[in-house]
């Protein structure tokens, strides 16, 4: 048995669309295997995975606190890989700007002000951008392999959180445990239905930066150019676009994204730093990013599916004893399905019988 | 390999056939060839040579038909059960590894494992024997095209063939260069090797083979003798009618204010494989066709950046458009002056493959058309309207209203390129390439186009290998070779071997120097 | 004392060196296997099962490479039969070996190994400073070395490693000459996930013989790098390998010797120094451009 490719004249339109939800179904296929062989009942596995987390307000609320990071950055490394830069690093970049965002409610605790937030909104933005901006720099001056250096620097701003938290940034008042002081009220991103839950309003405004986004690359030259030196580097020199500058918009604009998310979080669920802030969003954003079809509106619905996925893990760990790990092996193997369900784009599969050549021998 | 003596018929194809999707590349092909002969495969773009030859070297497999090898019926299931039977194969576009060296190139294509120092031994001998001098430690990136082509040609002989398919050899070379090749393929066949000649070009075709083939959309149309027709009735043959004359238009052209002027540009290569511009100067004006002639990789790409903007002249004065000077404009600023650039690969650079038609309109016009753009916004529906007017002025044949560029074929989406450049009137012209691989009818409408835009007062620059194109609709010609330009010349006053000689390289002045 | 800080130089580095020579094969064929990290680590846990099951850690390093290979296999059956992209489908391996691992593994946390015996040869192994480093090692790290050179003498000088290095230079031109680029390329994607495989194995069996999650910290993707700066050529993975075992060794013992930089911001050394080294590296435009595998990265599919 073999598998042929044939090149499909025009790329199939459905497929474009099919692609992401086949791709689903067999992730939730092979997660309903996994269960079954960890001796769970797959269905009720199922339910508590993907239908239990949504039965409930408060929980619908915890969906959208984690589905926010993930929509900004999905949407943000859109952008990158739309024009061929492969950012890998935006959980570097997300915890840069959660840094550079909480500059003020740590060491400035006591200024009360109605600037300090917006401050460290752009504070946050900046940071994650200029963070991502030394790959593209290094990039775009030295050539250097943009996926390796982005994600190194992963590593790198790791360790730079640890340090802050157990080190000069460490609660003074915190019984030494490795955290930073709670921000205080006004240094906090205001919650949407306190009421109801604790979802805030950065998920209101992922949705508005995706749909920006969004407008940019459908509606304007900027998104044009995106589109042009990403499939097409020497036609977009021909256009008169500059695939440098590219490596920097493209860069800094998923970094701003991914430091916005970073702030998000710390100044709106958490409010604090702790030496872990992301259970990974970074990357589970580049799941975001392929399922949502490098759309940002895509994104939007991705980064909620990826969001119920950790939802659904924690719910599962809790009341079904099956380890959180699992919801890694559902992602992983959701992108890969996603991407092999999208060769169908662009070919139609045959299987054919392996024609026996009659002459191997004369090799 | 020889047994006995060698049969009357060599080859023959019978009935061979290849559908992609719902086209019929090949259609029913016979073909037959004796051993020895040189036997000629012609046919336009697209006819259906390159399936053909590849079917019968194993690269792809006929959906229909027999081919029957020195009276046996055989299937080819790959190249190397081709190279097995002593089926050997130069490549159009050669299939050579550029990291390689000559030896190792040659080693990884022929069967066992044989060592590199044998290999090179054998290619010493070979290439002394046919005049094809190889080094076999270089690499081949540091090599010309012609240099490439020996690497092909002596790891084909290397096999012991008795059949050589070589597919549009000349279309790389210098008409000495041409020359040479045929003397070798003349004592190939002097030796009983046959060769099976793939070619568009009418002259050669006549000068070398003894019998030719004729395909058309895929069906063999006829066979003949080369030497006893004329090279109209041939390409008669070919095309299926005749060609459309292009109608030269001659007028006096004044020669006070230069359109376009490069002033001792001198560049680096566009990268590790390209080729640098030494102290390059031209004059362009009003009026006029000027040609020039080069083999692929002398600096065409270089010269071609340097005047469109995609790479800087080293000072803004080097670089002239319109009596302006804009070494240091980028190709929006160039544009917007009134210049267009027509460059040779038409997907991937002159369009985004996956683009369509309607936003490649956008890709080099969004600056010059302000109807394109209000704001950052773009306006698609006016990117629109202006594809349907190139569509109805060139004739661009689509099967949707508005495809990706990648659905076109080579000579539509040739016409699409120009429509979209010449739309607003340009004053300069610079074309790279004009009719390579497009059919009869679109080249004659795209050269039409040209003369035209010159008649009306543009200045057009036409860079090309296919000498016959500039002959025929150029008013000034020179050649490239190795980043130097030739001075230019009236076409009237020189000849194709005049010009071969400079495209090798060897200029009026070099000899004056040398004497 | 000098002995001491080359023998675990050695151990730093030899991870490092089988998974950067399995990558370097994978490159040389022209395919770009970012799933070095998920590999390594399911060579991890697996080297570690293996082990736990038998009680043999040379049973456990088989069962590493095999877990590693099974990865590669899906890598290969993605980019290979179907085309995919190459960079989405290697990120998508590394996070799913990195989940997968951690489930498997997730019972055998803190427990510990039994470490993988070192040679002990009487005379020779006790010579010194070079005894131990030369003649007192574990298996797997003489077997890095024969790798290297194996790989090195593949390459260079046997049909089947200039057909490898040509498939990696042009896959059209080889599919025109009828060279069986996809099983070539099968070949040399299963011969990484092994070596990757390995390279995990040996940090669970004796670098510090025991199953932690992402027990790997980035070191498959170090080895990326150190393809990289090698310019696809063994010997010099081999220096790279070495060189990066140092700098990460080195931040380890300033930290011993009290030097006031937070622990922290030491162990982000290996990282900063693959940024730099890559800067360095990249720096020589024409070197890359000839070294590097043209059709890298790039998906074929055949015509039919």
């Amino acid at each position: 048995m073999r598998i042929e490719l044939i090149k499909r004249g025009t790329p199939s339109a459905t497929l474009r669309y099919l692609s992401p939800i086949i791709g689903l179904t067999l992730a939730v296929i092979t997660g309903a295997i996994m269960f079954a062989i960890m001796g769970k009942d797959p269905a009720v596995a199922l339910y508590v995975y993907f239908v239990e987390p949504l039965t409930e307000a408060w929980s619908v609320h915890e969906l959208l606190i984690k589905a926010a990071p993930l929509i900004l950055m999905g949407a943000g490394l859109s952008v990158c890989y739309l024009s061929n830069n492969w950012n890998i690093g935006a959980e570097g970049q997300f915890i840069v700007g959660a840094l550079a965002g909480s500059i003020f409610p740590v060491l400035f605790t006591g200024f009360d002000s109605f600037i300090v937030l917006p401050s460290m909104v752009i504070f946050a933005m900046v940071g994650g951008a200029l963070y991502a901006g030394i790959p593209a720099l290094l990039k775009a001056k030295f050539n250097t392999n943009e996926i390796l250096t982005s994600l190194m620097l992963v590593y790198v701003a790791e360790r730079l959180l640890d340090w802050l938290v157990r080190g000069p940034w460490r609660n003074p008042g915190g019984m030494n445990f490795p955290e930073s002081v709670r921000f205080p009220e006004f240094a906090r991103i205001p919650q949407l239905m306190p009421a109801d839950g604790r979802a805030n309003w950065g998920f209101i405004a992922s949705v508005i930066v995706a749909i920006a986004i969004w407008v940019m690359l459908s509606r304007t030259l900027k998104g044009f150019e995106v589109k042009v030196i990403g499939t097409s580097p020497r036609a977009g020199r021909f256009a008169g676009f500059s695939a440098t500058n590219m490596i920097f918009f493209s860069f800094m604009l998923a970094g701003a994204c991914a430091g916005l998310a970073g702030i998000i979080e710390v100044a709106g669920a958490s409010g604090q730093l702790r030496p872990i802030i992301s259970p990974g969003y970074g990357f589970t954003a580049i799941i975001v990013a392929f399922l949502g079809r490098l759309n940002p509106l895509g994104a939007i619905v991705a980064g909620l599916v990826l969001a119920l996925t950790y939802l659904g893990g924690e719910a599962a760990q809790i009341s079904l004893q099956i380890s959180d790990k699992a919801t890694r092996v559902f992602q992983g193997a959701l992108l890969l399905y996603v991407l092999a369900c999208d060769t169908l784009i662009l070919y139609r599969v045959r299987f054919t019988r392996t024609p026996r050549a009659t002459v191997e021998a004369a090799e | 390999m020889m047994n006995g003596p060698a049969p009357e018929t060599l080859l023959s194809l019978r009935g061979l056939t290849k559908t992609f999707g719902t086209f019929k590349a090949n259609d029913s092909v016979d073909l037959e060839i004796r051993p020895g002969e040189i036997h000629a495969l012609l046919g336009e773009n697209g006819a259906g040579k390159s399936t053909l030859v590849k079917m019968l070297y194993g690269a792809l497999q006929p959906d229909a038909g027999t081919i029957v090898w020195r009276g046996e019926e055989v299937t080819v299931p790959n190249p190397a059960h081709a190279r097995h039977l002593g089926i050997g194969m130069v490549f159009q576009h050669f299939s050579l590894f550029e990291a390689l060296t000559v030896a190792e190139n040659i080693a990884v294509a022929l069967p066992g494992d044989i060592p590199l120092r044998k290999i090179a031994a054998d290619l010493e001998r070979v290439s002394k024997e046919y005049g094809l001098p190889l080094k076999a430690n270089a690499r081949v990136y540091d090599l010309s095209v012609g240099e490439r082509q020996r690497i092909e040609i002596v790891r084909c002989l290397l096999q012991q063939p008795d059949l050589i398919i070589m597919d549009e050899p000349t279309s790389v070379l210098t008409p000495q260069e041409v020359d040479q090749l045929f003397k070798v393929l003349r004592q190939l066949s002097s030796e009983g090797k046959a060769i099976l000649y793939i070619s568009h070009k009418l002259e050669e075709v006549r000068a070398l083979c003894e019998r030719a083939t004729i395909l058309r959309h895929g069906k063999r149309v006829g066979d003949c003798v080369p030497n006893a027709e004329t090279a109209a009735s041939i390409a008669r043959m070919m095309v299926g009618a005749d060609i459309h004359e292009v109608r030269p238009a001659r007028h006096d052209v004044d020669r006070s204010n230069p359109l376009l002027s490069l002033k001792g540009v001198t560049m680096d290569a566009r990268d590790t494989f390209g080729t640098a511009l030494k102290d390059v100067s031209l004059d362009l004006y009003a009026g006029e066709i000027a040609g020039i002639a080069g083999i692929a990789g002398n600096g065409q790409t270089e010269l071609f950046d340097v005047i469109s903007g995609e790479r800087l002249a080293g000072r803004p004065e080097q670089v002239m458009l319109l009596g302006r000077p804009i070494g240091h404009a980028d190709i929006s600023q160039r544009r917007a002056m009134g210049a267009v650039f027509i460059s040779e690969e038409r997907l991937g650079h002159a369009t985004v493959p996956t683009l369509t038609l309607s936003e490649n309109v956008i890709l080099t016009r969004y600056r010059v058309n302000s109807g394109l753009k209000s704001g950052p916004f773009l306006n698609r529906g006016k990117a629109k309207s202006l594809l349907e007017t190139i569509t109805a002025t060139l004739d661009v044949r689509k099967s949707a209203p508005d495809p990706a560029a990648q659905a076109l074929s080579g000579g539509n989406l040739q016409k699409f390129i120009i429509g979209r450049e010449v739309l607003e009137d340009p004053r300069v012209i610079v074309v790279n390439q004009p009719t390579w691989g497009v059919d009869a009818g679109s080249a004659a409408r795209i050269r039409q186009a040209l003369i035209d835009l010159a008649e009306s007062g543009a200045a057009v620059l036409v860079i090309s290998q296919d000498l016959d194109e500039l002959f025929e609709f150029t008013d000034r010609l020179a050649a490239i070779a190795e980043g130097r330009l030739s001075e230019f010349e009236p076409v009237a006053k020189t000849n194709r071997n005049a010009i071969g000689l400079k495209m090798s390289g060897i200029f009026a002045g070099d000899e004056e120097a040398a004497q | 004392m000098i002995e001491a800080i080359l023998l675990t130089i050695v151990t730093a580095s030899t991870p490092l060196l089988l998974a950067a020579i399995g990558e370097l094969v994978v490159e040389r064929s022209g395919v770009l296997n970012l799933g070095v990290e998920g590999m390594m680590v399911m060579g991890a846990v697996g080297g570690f099962l293996g082990m736990m099951w038998t009680g043999n850690p040379f049973i456990g390093a088989i069962v590493g490479i095999l877990f590693g290979m099974a990865l590669s296999a899906l890598f290969g059956f993605l980019v290979l039969s179907l085309a995919t992209n190459q960079y989405a489908t290697g990120l998508a391996l590394t996070i799913l070996g990195l989940g997968l691992s951690g489930l498997l593994g997730e019972a055998y946390v803190g427990r510990s190994a039994i470490r993988m015996p070192a040679l002990d040869i009487p005379v020779l192994t006790d010579l010194p400073i070079i005894g131990r480093l030369v003649f007192g090692q574990d298996l797997i790290f003489y077997v890095s070395i024969a790798l290297v050179i194996g790989v090195a003498w593949f390459l260079f000088s046997t049909k089947q490693g200039l057909t490898l290095r040509a498939i990696g230079d042009n896959h059209a031109s080889a599919h025109a000459l009828g060279i069986k680029v996809i099983r070539y390329r099968y070949l040399a994607v299963l011969f990484g996930g092994g070596c990757a495989g390995l390279a995990g194995a040996y940090l669970s069996l004796v670098y510090t013989p025991q199953w932690a999650e992402n027990m790997t910290a980035g070191r498959g993707w170090i080895a990326l790098a150190l393809v990289v700066f090698a310019s696809w050529r063994p010997a010099r993975v081999l220096a790279g390998a070495y060189l990066f075992g140092a700098v990460s060794i080195g931040q380890l013992h300033a930290q011993a010797l009290g030097i006031a930089i937070p622990s922290q911001l030491l162990t982000a050394l290996p990282y900063l120094a693959t940024i730099v080294v890559l800067v360095i590296i990249s720096q020589n435009r024409r070197l890359t451009m000839i070294n590097t595998p043209a059709s890298l990265g790039k998906s074929f599919v055949p015509d039919r």
